[in-house]
């Protein structure tokens, strides 16, 4: 460390840097990590927003557990809300109640709190899709991709037992909902059950254990994975998008100290101060208004938070069906949307970037990211996957939409149950061919140069548009593409007559990289790229004379633009005198 | 005939008939418009005659000649003065158009008009009568019992926070926030439409009026976390956080990212 | 206009403003083909001072908003509402608090990401990435220990080492699994099918409407009238039971219609002149269910949508439930109130699967 300041800041934090470093040897690591380069791009700051939102989530969570009472152990409330005095309520609603209108900055700090929650999981979303849908939970990155999927679910799970918590009518309406669900499964069902909720419904023992798991298991193992999570991204170094001077095998940014410090440790407090702001001007989650849970009543427009309303439309749009067999009930109308289908959707999840792999039988390292319109089908597989969601979604307000837009919600549940069937089919074909159109469009811009809209007349007469070179970086990045081709189909014996034992495996694997990779438009290659760059200069260079023209201090008599060519007329009256 | 003709071009002529025919119009509009009774305080009889005018008029052709009913309109013996009160001066009734569900709409008849129909359906069978300002003074009602109340009989249907709930095929539970003590307390007691019956032996007047300070509350009341993205819970909070918040982040994500000048 | 950034590619220390040009010993360096676009701040001083006083300014502002919300604090009752333009009426603490912090955090970020972005270099670094796979070294080092490890420990050697264990391996964590029996510390003889097949409601017991606990007459219930309704006694059973688990269990709504309008019924006379008593627990999942259009005798659940006929046996009519509503047979007792004749015939709320054998 250079010390040629006298700035007593400067030698103290020298000093303790050398404290520091003769018990931990920590001079070596902020020698290799202090000029750490990270890749700008505004997308990459989508992680970013989940770790800051979550940190406001543990700041504003721990001053909660301070002044609330996870007890369902009935009381009268005596404070300050006159709608709800003398009224009997558990002790969590009623500390709650205290925390919104008693305690000073209590209701900003859990508006802030339910706030950052639905900012937490909405970031993990757009995180995940920007991950996707470039490719990035390829080789190196897929056990990143596996610890997020866990997030994921564990932010669900976080969100959940948070707002259950003030044992309001509308989350305890959730809760009973859960009930139901436990009890749903076949054999353990009814003891499952029992035993999450100490008993009958709602008893006195569920609010307890969801406190715990709340404020400890599930924060828990969000700070460990988020810490594995981070220390990858860390020692595998962040994946950029293609560009000028960005390959494989580096990364172009900006150095830890001091840029990205700054932007990154500018965007907590950012994304920290819109939170607050939020959190004081806009209400959200108004337990006074919803009243006290009672297992007897509910309000209609029951709705969970955001992102559980995909669970819900799930359980609004499934058809009633349940069987009995010798005796016991299967119901297939609470088991497949709230068991099956989120257990298919997390398990794609998680096994997608190996499936991936497989099919296209692709093990090289990718650190530069993909542009989505060059996986078409990996593209297509998440539009339709995120349509598929998004129905679910809005199935789960069908009743509020209904009220808004004074509408048969029977109509529209029948009209998103077919949708969800025939919509993401649909989508995946849209969103494939305008991937492959893009290609198209791209392969023709590497081979001619982009079209400038300008079009020129030649001195013998023809029209053409003129065509442009690329600039260096769209060049970089449009030639970023990389050609990945079909896996070859297997053969059932080999020459010798030998059986091939993996046969239909290799089929599968077969047919599975044909489906990903078919259509896939080819590359150019590099000379033909290069050839067809000169070539757009060289249709650029004709329209130099035209500037060669406006130089010269010439009136070129007004023939409008059209050049001279020995032995050609000049004008319409010029050949008729030439013809007489 | 001559003598006419003969003066047709006179120009006192046309201010003459341009005088007589305002004048027809005018007297026509008059007599039209008078056939429409403005007073009402002659007497509980002529009400009632006066009432059964409008009746055959504007809903006999639904209800039937004797209100017992016909296809169009269910029969409106026994409803009482308090669900004639609720229908027409809400102007949910005459029905714009047949469909899932009555609508308030501007009302078409005034209150005195209301009141001599009223008077007329109540002659015919006895029902619910219009409360009178002791039935519906709610001044010394009990709030918090009123929430109680209204989360047991009125949040299914009208949510809670009164902002209006969806029925089956289209139909809905109105939003309450324009209600006053009078229409709450005649729809509880008539059940209009898909709404059950509240009668004052179910829900006894004293209940009846901590329900009406309830949803006067919920109308009057602040909302103290911030703006209240109409009180219908986590779809809108969603939406607002997706659209607004989201928007903002990202925004500053590309401001973050783009190079300075 | 692009040109090259003084200095970059080059092996000098400083540019022309004085910013380090990072030479490649500290990691990284500057990327040469990439044209780089000086801005105002780096070839005019002045704005570059601008600069510098805007972010100061931004963050001075920031300290003053920190005043403000410390005087929000101690000044503004918790109890006061305001109205704000766009906002309505709302709590004064709440949006003052709220307002003046965020604004406060917000200019630090903005500041320093200002700082950032005018000031601190934008110079595009490069980075080389090191190979993630180890060296052959370190691949045959950790082999090698491997080895080692497993010839000194003899766990290939030594089967019944080996085996026994796994055995004791696997089993230890049972009692940390079994020991969770009691999330439920179950009463004697009784089982989860038993409980959740019985309600409170029995032979004489008398209906009480919810909310005001007292009995119910027949001729209190108009036609196209709802009650909610809970069996008498429940307040003293939920005082003993310091739960809230019986009213889950036995709510039920009273309804009335014309006895010609009942198409069918579960069970021969369980209606009392047109009045019927059925469950208000959904049979879907269990949410409560108090929607009744009166003309149409649909009952709907507002969680998701099931509709049920009360004319027609509860019947489900529309949305996920599979099952009628149960209903509760009535009648009256000698002093004239509605009381129930037995309990559910069968399990109310949410399927479950031993439902069919309770």
């Amino acid at each position: 460390m250079s010390t040629t300041t006298n700035h007593p800041v400067e030698q103290v934090g020298g000093a303790t840097a050398k404290y520091v470093d003769e018990r931990l040897g920590s001079n070596k690591f902020l020698g290799r990590n202090l000029g750490k380069v990270f890749p700008d791009h505004w997308s990459f700051m989508l992680g970013e927003i989940a770790l800051y939102s979550f940190v406001v989530v543990l700041l504003t969570g721990t001053f909660l557990t301070f002044f609330y009472d996870p007890s369902m152990v009935e009381v009268v409330y005596n404070g300050s809300y006159v709608p709800l005095k003398g009224i009997e309520m558990s002790k969590a609603y009623a500390s709650s109640l205290d925390i919104s209108f008693e305690v000073r900055g209590g209701l900003l700090i859990r508006q802030m709190h339910h706030w950052s929650a639905l900012i937490f999981v909405a970031a993990i979303a757009v995180h995940m899709f920007r991950v996707f849908f470039t490719g990035a939970f390829r080789k190196p990155r897929e056990f990143n991709w596996l610890v997020g999927v866990a997030l994921t679910a564990l932010a669900l799970a976080a969100g959940f037992t948070g707002y259950s918590l003030p044992d309001d009518l509308l989350s305890g309406t959730g809760l009973q909902i859960i009930r139901g669900i436990l009890q749903s499964i076949p054999l353990i069902g009814t003891w499952a059950a029992f035993l999450v909720f100490g008993g009958e419904f709602p008893g006195t023992d569920v609010i307890p254990r969801l406190y715990a798991a709340h404020i400890l298991l599930i924060p828990g193992l969000i700070l460990a994975l988020i810490t594995v999570h981070l220390m990858m991204v860390w020692t595998q170094k962040h994946s950029q998008f293609p560009g000028p001077g960005r390959t494989n095998n580096n990364v172009v940014g900006y150095p830890l100290l001091p840029v990205y410090m700054a932007k990154a440790g500018g965007f907590f407090f950012i994304v920290f101060g819109i939170i607050a702001l939020i959190g004081g001007l806009v209400t959200v989650n108004p337990i006074w208004v919803f009243g006290p849970y009672m297992p007897d009543q509910v309000s209609a427009g029951t709705q969970p938070d955001w992102y559980i309303g995909w669970l819900d439309g799930a359980l609004r749009l499934m058809p009633n069906w349940e069987s009995v067999i010798a005796g016991f009930t299967i119901s297939w109308n609470v088991l497949i949307p709230s068991v099956v289908i989120p257990g298919i959707l997390f398990t794609g999840l998680a096994l997608y970037p190996f499936l991936e792999a497989w099919a296209t039988g692709d093990k090289r390292e990718h650190n530069l990211l993909e542009r989505p319109r060059n996986a078409p089908v990996r593209t297509g597989i998440g539009i339709a996957a995120i349509t598929f969601y998004g129905i679910l979604w809005i199935g789960g307000g069908n009743d509020v939409i209904a009220t808004l837009f004074n509408m048969s919600f029977n109509v529209l549940s029948w009209t998103l149950r077919i949708t969800l069937i025939i919509g993401p089919p649909i989508a995946f074909l849209i969103t494939k061919r305008i991937c492959l159109g893009l290609q198209r469009k791209d392969r023709e811009k590497l081979l001619h140069g982009y079209e400038s809209g300008r079009v020129l007349r030649l001195p013998h007469g023809e029209f053409i548009e003129v065509h442009q070179p690329l600039n260096y970086k769209e060049l970089a990045v449009i030639s970023s593409k990389e050609d990945m081709h079909v896996l070859p189909a297997p053969v059932k014996t080999d020459a010798d007559g030998v059986r091939n034992p993996n046969y239909r495996i290799d089929q599968l694997r077969h047919k599975l990289s044909s489906f990903f990779l078919r259509d896939n438009i080819e590359r150019p290659t590099d000379a033909e790229i290069a050839a067809g760059q000169a070539h757009a200069s060289h249709s650029a260079a004709l329209e130099a004379p035209l500037y060669e023209y406006e130089e010269l201090d010439q009136d070129p008599v007004g023939h409008g633009g059209v050049l001279h060519h020995p032995g050609m007329s000049e004008t319409n009256r010029e050949q008729i005198e030439q013809r007489q | 005939m001559k003598f006419l003709s003969a003066r047709r071009r006179n120009p006192f002529v046309a201010a003459l008939l341009l005088v007589g025919a305002l004048g027809a119009v005018g007297v026509t509009f008059s007599v039209v418009s008078n056939i429409q009774p403005a007073q009402a305080s002659l007497g509980t009889q002529t009400q009632v005659e006066e009432g059964k005018k409008l009746y055959l008029e504007g809903c006999s052709s639904c209800h039937g000649i004797d209100a017992q009913g016909a296809t169009n309109g269910p029969t409106l013996l026994g409803v009482g003065a308090a669900a004639v009160h609720f229908q027409v001066s809400t102007g949910r009734m005459p029905l714009a158009a047949p469909g899932a569900q009555a609508t308030a709409k501007e009302a078409i008849y005034n209150e005195e008009e209301v009141a001599a129909m009223s008077a007329y359906i109540s002659s015919l069978a006895p029902g619910p009568a219009i409360p009178t300002s002791e039935e519906l003074d709610y001044e010394s009602a009990d709030i918090a019992a009123g929430g109680v109340l209204f989360r047991i009989n009125c949040a299914q249907c009208h949510q809670a926070a009164g902002q209006g709930g969806a029925l089956t095929q289209g139909k809905y539970a109105p939003n309450l926030m324009q209600s006053t003590p009078q229409e709450i307390y005649e729809a509880m007691v008539s059940g209009p439409q898909s709404m059950p019956v509240f009668s004052n032996d179910t829900l006894p007047i004293k209940d009846k009026q901590a329900v009406t300070a309830y949803i006067m509350a919920l109308q009057e009341a602040p909302s103290p976390g911030g703006l209240s993205l109409g009180r219908i819970g986590p779809v809108a909070e969603g939406l607002f956080m997706w659209v607004v918040v989201f928007a903002a982040f990202i925004g500053a994500a590309v401001w973050i990212g783009i190079k300075a000048r | 206009m692009s040109e090259l950034a003084p200095g970059a590619g080059k092996n000098e220390d400083l540019d022309s403003n004085g910013h380090p040009t990072a030479p490649a010993k500290l990691g990284y360096s500057p990327v040469a083909e990439i044209p780089h676009q000086l801005r105002v701040t780096d070839t005019d001083p002045k704005a570059a001072r601008r600069a510098e006083r805007q972010v100061a300014a931004m963050f001075i502002l920031s300290m003053v908003f920190i005043m403000l919300s410390l005087v929000a604090y101690v000044m503004i009752d918790k109890y006061t509402v305001v109205y704000i333009p766009v906002l309505g009426v709302v709590g004064a603490s709440n949006v003052a608090l709220g307002f003046t912090f965020g604004i406060a955090v917000l200019l630090i970020g903005a500041g320093a990401i200002q700082w950032a972005k005018k000031l601190m270099p934008d110079v595009e670094v490069v980075q080389e990435r090191h190979d993630l796979v180890s060296e052959k070294e370190d691949d045959n080092l950790a082999l090698a220990n491997y080895e080692r490890g497993k010839d000194e420990s003899g766990f290939a050697r030594y089967k019944i080492i080996r085996r026994t264990l796994l055995g004791a391996m696997a089993l230890f964590p049972i009692p940390m699994v079994v020991v969770l029996r009691d999330l439920w510390v179950t009463p004697p003889g009784e089982n989860p099918t038993e409980i959740l097949s019985t309600t409170m409601w029995a032979k004489g017991i008398r209906i009480v409407s919810d909310g005001t606990y007292l009995p119910v007459r027949p001729e209190d219930l108009p036609v196209g009238g709802l009650v909610s309704a809970l069996p008498e006694g429940l307040l003293e059973v939920q005082k003993e039971e310091h739960n809230l688990n019986a009213r889950g269990k036995a709510a039920i709504i009273l309804v009335r219609m014309d006895p010609d309008q009942i198409r069918s019924q579960q069970g021969e006379g369980w209606d009392y002149n047109g009045i019927l008593a059925y469950s208000k627990i959904c049979t879907h999942v269990g949410c409560p269910i108090a929607l009744y259009e009166q003309r149409t005798h649909h009952l709907l659940c507002p969680c998701h949508q099931s509709t049920f006929d009360l004319a027609d046996s509860g019947a489900v009519i529309f949305g996920p439930a599979a099952r009628n509503m149960p209903q509760l047979p009535i009648s009256v007792d000698a002093e004239g109130y509605l009381v129930a004749t037995q309990d559910f015939a069968v399990p109310v709320g949410p399927s479950f699967w031993e439902r069919e054998r309770a």
